[in-house]
């Protein structure tokens, strides 16, 4: 029976034997006791103030409103300073905000602000306060931080021996949702090393010394290497979108579209001063992130004709590195290049370098060696528009003294782009120039010697239309360039033409003028793609529904030389042509000793696949795949042999060669009879089973009753029919004409 | 040689033929019509007339009497080659998408489609090879296709088996007397139905196309699978030649994607591979609509495809042909010519 009040008896009313107080909740407690919204979430605690006397209180409060205003609403009243038994004020103050999202604004944004020369002030919410600062929840004796075990990783240049000892070099292919790692096998299939499903979501990208793999995934970014592929590295950029490494591989900046939003409950990397950031610059090493930027606002790209408004062009990288990792540099569009120094990312000199109307600027790509100077410095060189009758400005600036190397006034400029020779030694301007009428387009070339005493600058004017390609012979001094006569962007694909420059031949050591060595027309060719090596240039056809050409060039052609090219550093040869259609990209193995060509299913769908050719356009390999997205080679580091040894090589080339020559013949051979063995194999079990089959077909057939030919039997019988008496049959005459032999002669 | 264009057909092509000989060339398209043409210059010969839907398959009997087609208006009709007259009409309820003599000419078969309530069905018929004999009316044999309907199907050695393709990319051995189904294998990738199947000149082993983008050789006793032609494109039919040890593929695009593509992308193209190696050997090129169907000479003479385009194309064979041979096929030639 249930209790009931009616018969309930005293002995159910044992209360007093319970006494709630004696039991011990207060573990419970701590352990689920609710954050009550005590109220004091719109409060905040202001460290760091001066000390101030009763007189001077109320004049530091207003001061300090001014400052606690530009976050959120509070009142003087709202402000509560303590004083102290000497009448002195105890250096900080309690904030009440009208909103705990204002509070958390104040600790986000007033933190760390200075209030003056002397003070900085220091922001926190109340409740955190409390929350960390109450007794026993900070350790009082000091414990050493527990340091891991030292563990051997694996060795990440692996990849530079190759077990076969040939040299051959890796690439990754990204196609369907697979990424896989290959040895490059010439003719042959690719030795595969490693294959993944999903391995990226968007794209893979090597960094420069191709030590990592970089997979892109809305949670970060990750890097692979050694030889098990393990996961290495990983960068947690929420969303993600691009990723770029500076030239030394130290560190890494990554960019997504969505500012950074840091939830409440924290982030396990990044902290709240990375909320609404949207480029992280990390250092590899350690995977800690040394700093986060905002985009810039970017003005408002040009309205079009249609009155859109075009979304501001993002432009990548937008932090540009110097070629030994000692600094990035960003623009500030029109204003100012901010150059920040590594590692510790601060600007440099704390202030940004102002140039009036910058459009864009480039670091050199190697440690510049100027002439007649000793001192350490890294070069960088940038632009600027014609602003009324101020002329249009390059400049050369050496940091990190920020002095202008080497200016230059130009004027009737509509563009400039800058290209670096890789060794520093060269930079060509290119100028699009418009007549007084802003119609007509031509173009010059505008090189810096920067080797050379004062940085002479040479001219190039002798090209008339405009110039859409140009490319710098990687540690030489050639180039080339693709000229149109067309506006570019017109619905048809223009003609263009491939010109080559190249120095005369000078005296001593000195390096010529820059001269027009030929020109070839009526091309489609828009890529320019020189051997890593320099000496052979690839000029290709992409992203062209029409035409997929590709032409392989030598400029040190061995052979005979034309006659009024006899004073030109250079010997123009076409070696081959190729066609791949509906390629998009074209890359160079570092060795430069192969190109791949391939169409990736992100530009269109027709044929994807890659080509394989080898550096004098020998068509290698071609493959067809489906949804075939990515190829990039494998970088490798700069070598480790000295100038004296490589000389060495290159003059006993021909005994390692012979070497060479002997395991290619070899393994080629050996393949061969593999190949003609397996066919030999094929064909023998093939006509095996042809002969037991046509056994127990006759076999079957004689246990059936059957004739050996059914059909003949039927026609026997038909032609019976058609002439009973055989007579009448029927003779049809083929006159069968062939052409056994065919002379021409010529009669005069 | 040129390649003789024969341009009689107003719609695409669905099937075509060669007669025993040769000499004489069948074809059938989405027109209703039937043509015949000789073989050695392309000349037509005839048409038959009187089928009121697409024509999907035709068959001659090995002594070239009589022929046999079957078409999307549910009837199979045979007809007098010689006088272009209709011998005797078979109704079904659905239509025909494939017919076959067997090795004498005495069955015929065909597969209907699966439709409006109708399972897929094979159907055997006797058939007398004479123009004058009446024709029987009756069904010898119903073989109903419950898993998945066949679309194509044929008759082996000794009319022992008839072996069907399936739409869901297996092929199914049936006893040629009883209709029991004695197999069913998926050679093919599931789902890709087979478009095509075809004999070798013995009937002891077939070859098999399939939208998976390959061909398959399969033997017809056990349905082992001896060899895989793999392609870049979904397969309508291939065949294998007499005399030399090739299969030629036919393919392309599918018909209803093909305006949006150029000749080039489409991949309208035949494919010669070697049949035992397995190695794509050449492509002939010519057609600008998907090839529907190849056909070889059984003399070696020469073959033929047809195409969503309307086209016929008769290539008749080089010197060059008949000379290709791989240095092992050469060695073993020697060997035989000296023993």
């Amino acid at each position: 029976m249930a209790p009931s009040f009616d018969h309930l008896r005293d002995e159910d009313l044992d209360e007093d034997d319970f006494d709630m107080d004696e039991v011990d909740i207060s573990d419970l407690r701590e352990k689920y006791e609710v954050q009550l919204d005590e109220g004091y979430d719109t409060f905040v605690v202001i460290d760091g103030l001066p000390v101030v006397n009763e007189d001077q209180k109320p004049k530091l409060v207003k001061f300090l409103l001014k400052k606690l205003a530009t976050v959120g609403k509070t009142r003087e009243d709202m402000i509560y300073m303590p004083l102290g038994d000497d009448g002195m004020s105890l250096r900080f103050a309690f904030v009440e905000y009208s909103s705990p999202a204002e509070a958390a604004a104040a600790v986000r944004q007033l933190d760390l602000v200075a209030l003056d020369k002397k003070h900085t002030l220091r922001v926190n919410k109340l409740t955190d306060v409390d929350r960390y600062g109450r007794e026993g929840r900070v350790e009082e004796e000091y414990t050493p931080p527990k340091i891991d075990e030292f563990q051997e990783k694996e060795h990440l240049r692996s990849f530079m021996a190759d077990p076969s000892g040939r040299g051959r070099d890796q690439f990754v292919m990204f196609r369907g949702e697979t990424v896989g790692v290959f040895w490059n096998n010439e003719k042959d299939q690719p030795e595969n090393i490693v294959d993944r499903q999903q391995w990226t979501e968007t794209f893979v990208q090597w960094s420069p010394f191709g030590t990592y793999l970089t997979s892109v995934h809305a949670q970060g970014v990750l890097l692979w290497g050694g030889p098990s592929w393990a996961r290495l590295k990983r960068f947690a950029h929420p969303f993600v979108n691009l990723v770029a490494f500076s030239p030394g591989e130290k560190y890494i900046v990554t960019w997504s579209n969505r500012p950074i939003a840091i939830p409440d409950s924290g982030h396990p990397v990044l902290s709240l001063d990375d909320d609404g950031k949207n480029y992280i610059i990390w250092d590899i090493e350690t995977c800690k992130p040394l700093r986060s930027f905002a985009q810039l606002d970017t003005p408002a790209g040009p309205v079009d004709d249609e009155g859109v408004k075009k979304a501001p062009k993002v432009s990548w990288p937008a932090f540009k590195w110097s070629a030994d990792d000692k600094y990035v540099a960003r623009l500030n569009p029109g204003a100012s290049i901010s150059i920040y120094e590594l590692p510790r990312m601060n600007l440099m000199d704390k202030t940004a370098v102002k140039i009036e109307g910058v459009v864009d600027f480039e670091w050199a790509p190697a440690t510049p060696r100027r002439d007649g100077v000793k001192t350490y410095e890294q070069l960088l060189c940038f632009w600027a528009p014609e602003v009324g009758s101020n002329p249009a400005r390059v400049g050369l600036m050496s940091v990190p003294s920020k002095q202008i190397v080497r200016s230059l006034n130009l004027f009737s400029v509509s563009d400039a782009k800058l290209h670096w020779q890789s060794d520093a030694s060269y930079l060509c301007v290119k100028v699009d120039r418009h007549s007084k009428s802003k119609k007509s387009q031509a173009t010059t070339l505008e090189i810096f010697r920067v080797r050379e005493k004062g940085v002479p600058i040479e001219v190039v004017d002798t090209i008339k239309d405009t110039v859409i390609n140009f490319a710098w012979e990687p540690k030489g001094d050639r180039f080339v360039i693709i000229t149109t006569t067309e506006v570019p962007g017109a619905a048809v694909a223009p003609k263009t033409a491939v010109a080559f420059f190249c120095p005369e031949k000078a005296k001593g050591n000195a390096i010529g003028n820059f001269k027009h060595l030929r020109t070839l027309d009526k091309k489609n060719s828009n890529g320019i793609y020189w051997s890593p090596k320099g000496r052979f240039v690839c000029i290709a056809t992409v992203h062209n529904q029409q035409s997929s050409d590709l032409e392989f060039f030598d400029v040190d052609f061995e052979g005979e030389k034309p006659e009024g090219e006899k004073d030109m550093t250079a010997n123009l040869q076409l070696m081959n042509i190729g066609e791949h259609y509906g390629m998009t990209d074209v890359e160079w193995d570092p060795s430069g000793r192969y190109i791949a060509t391939w169409a990736s299913a992100w530009k269109h769908s027709a044929e994807n696949g890659y080509h394989l050719y080898d550096f004098r356009g020998e068509p290698l390999r071609e493959e067809a795949i489906e949804k075939f997205k990515q190829w990039a080679w494998r970088p490798r580091p700069a070598t480790l042999l000295s100038k004296e040894e490589q000389k060495q090589i290159r003059k006993n080339l021909r005994d390692y060669s012979r070497v060479f020559e002997v395991e290619d013949a070899e393994r080629i051979s050996s393949a061969d009879v593999a190949v003609v063995e397996h066919r030999r194999r094929l064909l023998e079990e093939w006509h095996a089973w042809r002969a037991a089959m046509d056994e127990e077909l006759a076999e079957e057939r004689a246990d059936l009753g059957l004739v050996a030919d059914p059909v003949a039997e039927l026609l026997k019988a038909k032609q019976a029919e058609i002439a009973p008496d055989g007579a009448e049959e029927q003779v049809i005459e083929e006159i069968m004409e062939e052409v056994l032999e065919e002379t021409e002669e010529i009669v005069n | 040689m040129r390649p003789i264009l024969l341009s009689g057909h107003e719609r695409a092509l669905t099937q075509i033929k060669y007669n025993r000989e040769g000499d004489l060339l069948f074809s059938v398209s989405k027109d209703q019509i039937i043509c015949v043409w000789f073989a050695h210059n392309g000349e037509r010969l005839g048409t038959y007339r009187g089928h009121q839907g697409a024509i999907w398959t035709i068959d001659v009997d090995p002594t070239s009497t009589i022929l046999a087609s079957g078409s999307a208006d549910n009837t199979i009709r045979l007809w007098d080659i010689k006088t272009g007259k209709c011998l005797k009409t078979w109704d079904f309820p659905t239509a025909v998408k494939r017919v076959e003599f067997n090795e004498d000419g005495t069955k015929l078969l065909g597969v209907t489609e699966k439709r409006m309530g109708h399972l897929g069905t094979i159907v055997v018929l006797d058939v007398k090879i004479d123009v004058e004999a009446e024709q029987d009316d009756e069904k010898v044999m119903t073989i109903v296709c419950e898993e998945s309907k066949a679309t194509v199907a044929g008759w082996s050695y000794l009319s022992k088996y008839i072996i069907a393709g399936h739409e869901d990319g297996s092929v199914s051995q049936y006893d040629g007397k009883t209709g029991d189904l004695i197999y069913n294998i998926s050679i093919h990738e599931l789902n890709n139905q087979l478009t095509d199947l075809q004999w070798s000149q013995d009937r002891t082993y077939f070859i098999t196309a399939s939208k998976d983008k390959t061909a398959k050789l399969v033997s017809a006793k056990d349905l082992e699978v001896m060899k895989t032609y793999p392609s870049d494109t979904p397969l309508n039919s291939a065949t294998i030649t007499p005399k030399k040890d090739f299969v030629i593929l036919g393919g392309g695009q599918a018909a209803m994607d093909v305006t949006t593509t150029s000749a080039r992308q489409g991949k309208f193209e035949a494919r010669f591979y070697h049949k035992i190696f397995e190695d794509e050997i050449g492509r002939v090129r010519g057609h600008f609509g998907p090839l529907n169907t190849v056909a070889a000479d059984p003399t070696g003479k020469s073959y033929a495809s047809g195409g969503e385009d309307g086209y016929v194309r008769i290539h008749h064979f080089d010197k060059g042909y008949y000379d290709f041979m791989y240095e092992v096929e050469r060695e073993r030639q020697n060997k035989l010519s000296a023993a």
